[in-house]
Parts: C-alpha cells; structure tokens; sequence
C-alpha cells in the first residue's frame, strides 16, 4: 500500500524475529499481574488514584462537546423562558424555606419524643455540589464523572444525592475528580425499605432501562404500585430514610416463589448536571455530639429499649445507621416513644421548654 | 540510528490520543455499541506501518489508558491490545502487502481477538463491561479500516 511510507525503516525488523514475542510475553505478564493485583485486595489505589488524576484533562476534553451543547443552549435562551424559569424557581425556594422550617420544628419533636436529642437519625452535616463531568449511561454501565475529588475532602463509598433522591456512590476517588456508580448500575445494589410497611429489601440496578429491581421480594410480600423506597440504613453507606424510587412494576407469577417488582429512581438521573455529595453527622468519628451519650443512657432503667439501640449506633460511628433506624421507621414506632418520653423530661427539663415553644411558633 | 529519528513518535502519540478520545466520548447508547473500535484501529495501524515507532508498548500504554477511562481492571484492555499489537508487529510485512479489502478482513479477526480477550477478562471478574451487541463494533471496525489507514497514512506519509 502506498500510505506505508516507512519501508525502509521496517526492512531492518527481519532480523528481530524473536524480540516482539519477548516483549509481548514481558506485558502479557505485567497485565496478568496488574489485573490480579487490582482484582484482589485492591492494592493498586495509589496507582490508579496518580492515573485518575493523569486522565482527568482528557476526561474534561472528551465531556467538552456536551459542555458547550449545555452552554449554547443555555446562553441562547430567551428573556421570557429565563423570566418564567426565575419565577418558578423562586417560587420552589419559599416553598423549600417553609418545608426546612417545619423540618427542623419535626426533627426536635421526632427527638423529644425518643429522648434521643443528641442522637438524631442522620442528617446530612455538609453538602458539597458537584458537576458532572461526564456521564455513561449504557446498558451494562451507569457510571458518572464529578469534579470534585479527595482535594475536596470526596472519599470511596460516599453517598451522592441530588434535589429528588438518592443517586449513588463514589467508587473511584482521583485528587480533582470522582467517579460514581449509580443506583440503577447492574453492578450497584442498595438496601432500601418500603416506607408504608417497613418492609426491608435489596434494590438492585437494573442497567439501561433506568429502573431498579427488587429480585428478593416474596411472592406473596405487601408491596404495590406506588409504594416508596426508601434507604434502610443497612450496610453502613447510606444513610436511613432518604428516598430511593418509587414502586412502578408488581409481577407476580404462580410458579415463581419471589414476585418480580420493578421501581423507578426518583433521582433525575439523566437530567442532573450538579449532584450533592454528603457527609452524615455520625459518618464523622469526631462527632462530640453522640459520643459521650452511651455511657448516662445505659444505667437508665425505664428507658433501655429506647436507648438500646443508640448505644450500639455511637459504639461503631463507622457503620452508624445499622442499628437505629429499622426499630424507629418499622411498626413498634407506638411502644418506643411512649416509654421514651417517661425518662427525657426529668434529664433535661430545661432543654424540653423551649422546643416545646419552638414547635408552637412554627405551628 | 538514522533510520530511527524518521520514526513518526509525535504524529502516532497525536493520533493515538485523538483515537482515545474517539473511544470514549459519550454516545448516545444506540450508537456506542456500533462505535467501531477507534483506539484499535489506530493502535493496528501504527504496529503495520511502523513497527519500530511504538511496537507493542504503544499497546499495552494505550490499553492501560483505555481501563482507567473506562473503570475496568487495570490491565484488561492492556492485555487484549498489547496480544494485537503483538500479532500486527510480527505480521507487518504480509499485512502490508494485503490488499485494503484483505486487510479489512485480518483487522476484523485482530479486532475479534481483542473482544474476546476483553470478554473473557470480564468472565473472570465478574464484572460486566458490555452487552451482547457490542461485537457489532468489530464489523463496523472492520468497515472503516479503509477510511482510518487513508486518513493515518495521509498524516505521516513522506511528502
């Protein structure tokens, strides 16, 4: 072929039969052991932490023709779609800034109630918005690029939300970015609980078609459609009660012991361009605030079965919301608070007043 | 030595980095899977072209790119690229004189090998990098090899 126009430079090749095959044996094995090495134990973090942070110019480059898509269409729209866009969008804000204040007024009443004020279920302690980068969406991959990374204090196994509901977590931190595995990723599962009846279950990905599955549900288990999802708390990641989906699909078949139920996220996966990473109040092992709670609510008598399962979440702040949240979403929520609010008054009376006002303000 | 400064090292890098670019740009799904394998196509056609530029470490770096773009194993695509390149680099000579047509024919077998490779890796780790109708992409591969090894060849080709 006449495009080949280095003839002469190869001619001199021949008599190298070996060395190629040499060579090729020396990366073959390089590869095997890298595979192995980054299959098992992941020993490979630093490595692939310096190459993520190599990679991230190409990865901005390769996201630029969406970028300035996003930007073309952003800068061209007009007067009135951006008039109507700022009038709906402040409209949303007073109705959040009403929604956060009846929050807080329930957070302190939910809290009274359990005479837990210290050990509130998780809230979320910092947010930090993140832009999307670059996103992959195919059958067997639902994976995104963030621009934030350990330099901003991101690290694996991270919850990541947006403004509807959960999205997913960090799997590979690089110093400016992140990537994160979505929950309808095949590979991604996250325990969920129905939130009408407490009933706990595995979500799983179920790839391109933007659903979850729950593939653990019996036959003959209380789900229907409509039913939300929220996280259990379950595995230490996620924190309990944010919502995950929503229930779309209920199948149940006669032959089939498990009932085939599919659930839709109600994250806004391919709409989001800015995501929130999280930080838990508990997920921090510096929290002043739970820790030295255990110790005077163990010699209380009337009010273990409340403060039991606090005492087991401060004990291992790394997994926090393993033990608190099932008892207090389930069914027993009617017996719990009953013998809790026996034993706060007499702890803090003074505390109680004026939450007790606080509520009342808001109401 | 002389011979080796005329190896074109800056023009098979530009390109090699253009090609990854190609293959990891965000398609819409319906058209990532017929995406022919641009980084392969490359990479083939520097290790016919000119062997002694790059050879096989173009390969295995250009792989190793390709897993941490894509999240995969560290090494998987640096294996199934670097045993391409190892069989392009040995078989230069008879691939060169191949007609184009021909030549579409053998990249489509290099192309396959790689899938399989990338396949198999993916068996063994449990993961699960593409579906079935990825292997569309080694036909489509195979028909752009023409256009590629034209516009490759125009860009280094002593004027």
């Amino acid at each position: 072929m006449a495009a080949y126009g280095l003839g002469a430079t190869n001619r001199r090749l021949t008599g190298h039969g070996s060395a190629p095959g040499f060579r090729f044996t020396l990366y073959a094995i390089v590869s095997i052991v890298v595979m192995v090495l980054d299959q098992r134990g992941g020993w490979l973090n630093q490595a692939r932490f310096l190459l993520q942070a190599a990679a991230y110019p190409l990865q901005l480059a390769v996201s630029s023709p969406s970028a300035a898509w996003a930007w073309i269409k952003e800068t061209t729209q007009s007067r009135e779609a951006l008039r109507a866009e700022n009038t709906r969008l402040r409209l949303r804000e007073s109705e959040l800034a009403l929604r956060a204040l009846n929050y807080e007024a329930l957070a302190k009443e939910n809290a009274q109630l359990r005479g837990l004020s210290h050990a509130l279920p998780p809230i979320a302690d910092r947010w930090l918005i993140g832009e999307i980068v670059n996103v992959e969406l195919t059958t067997l991959r639902q994976r995104l690029l963030l621009n934030r990374g350990t330099t901003n204090g991101v690290f694996e196994g991270q919850a990541v939300l947006d403004g509807w509901g959960l999205l997913g977590q960090t799997i590979h931190t690089g110093p400016w970015s992140t990537e994160v595995i979505l929950v309808t990723d095949p590979e991604h599962a996250v325990p969920v609980q129905i939130e009408r009846t407490g009933l706990r279950t595995i979500a799983v990905g179920a790839g391109n078609e933007g659903t979850l599955a729950l593939p653990y549900l019996p036959a003959n288990a209380d789900v229907k459609v409509g039913d939300l999802l929220i996280t259990s708390g379950l595995g230490g990641v996620f924190p309990a009660g944010y919502p995950v989906a929503r229930v779309a699909e209920v199948h149940r078949d006669a032959i089939q012991p498990l009932a085939q139920v599919r659930a839709v996220p109600l994250a806004r996966i391919d709409r989001d361009r800015e995501v929130a990473l999280v930080w838990f109040k508990d997920e921090r092992t510096n929290n002043p605030d739970i820790q030295p709670q255990p110790t005077p609510a163990q010699p209380k008598t009337p009010a273990t079965s409340a403060a039991a399962p606090q005492g087991a979440a401060a004990a291992a702040p790394t997994v926090p919301a393993k033990a608190t949240p099932p008892p207090a979403a389930a069914t027993p929520p009617a017996a719990a608070p009953v013998k809790a609010k026996a034993a706060p008054p007499p702890k803090t009376p003074p505390k109680a007043a004026p939450e007790d006002e606080a509520e009342d303000a808001v109401k | 030595m002389n011979a080796r400064m005329r190896e074109p090292r800056g023009r098979l890098f530009l390109t090699i980095l253009l090609a990854l670019f190609l293959s990891v740009v965000p398609l819409p799904a319906w058209l990532d899977d017929v995406r022919p394998a641009f980084l392969v196509l490359t990479v083939l056609y520097w290790s016919i072209a000119a062997p002694r530029a790059g050879g096989i470490a173009v390969g295995w770096i250009s792989g190793l790119a390709l897993d941490i773009f894509q999240g995969s194993v560290l090494g998987q695509h640096a294996l199934a690229l670097s045993l391409v390149t190892y069989i392009a680099v040995r078989e230069h000579q008879k691939i060169r004189s191949k007609p184009v047509f021909q030549q579409s024919l053998i990249v489509m077998g290099e192309i396959f090998i790689y899938e399989f490779i990338v396949f198999a890796i993916d068996g063994w780790t449990g993961h699960t990098l593409y579906g079935p109708l990825h292997w569309l992409q080694i036909l489509t591969s195979a028909a752009i090899w023409p256009i590629a090894a034209a516009l490759l060849g125009r860009s280094h080709a002593p004027r």
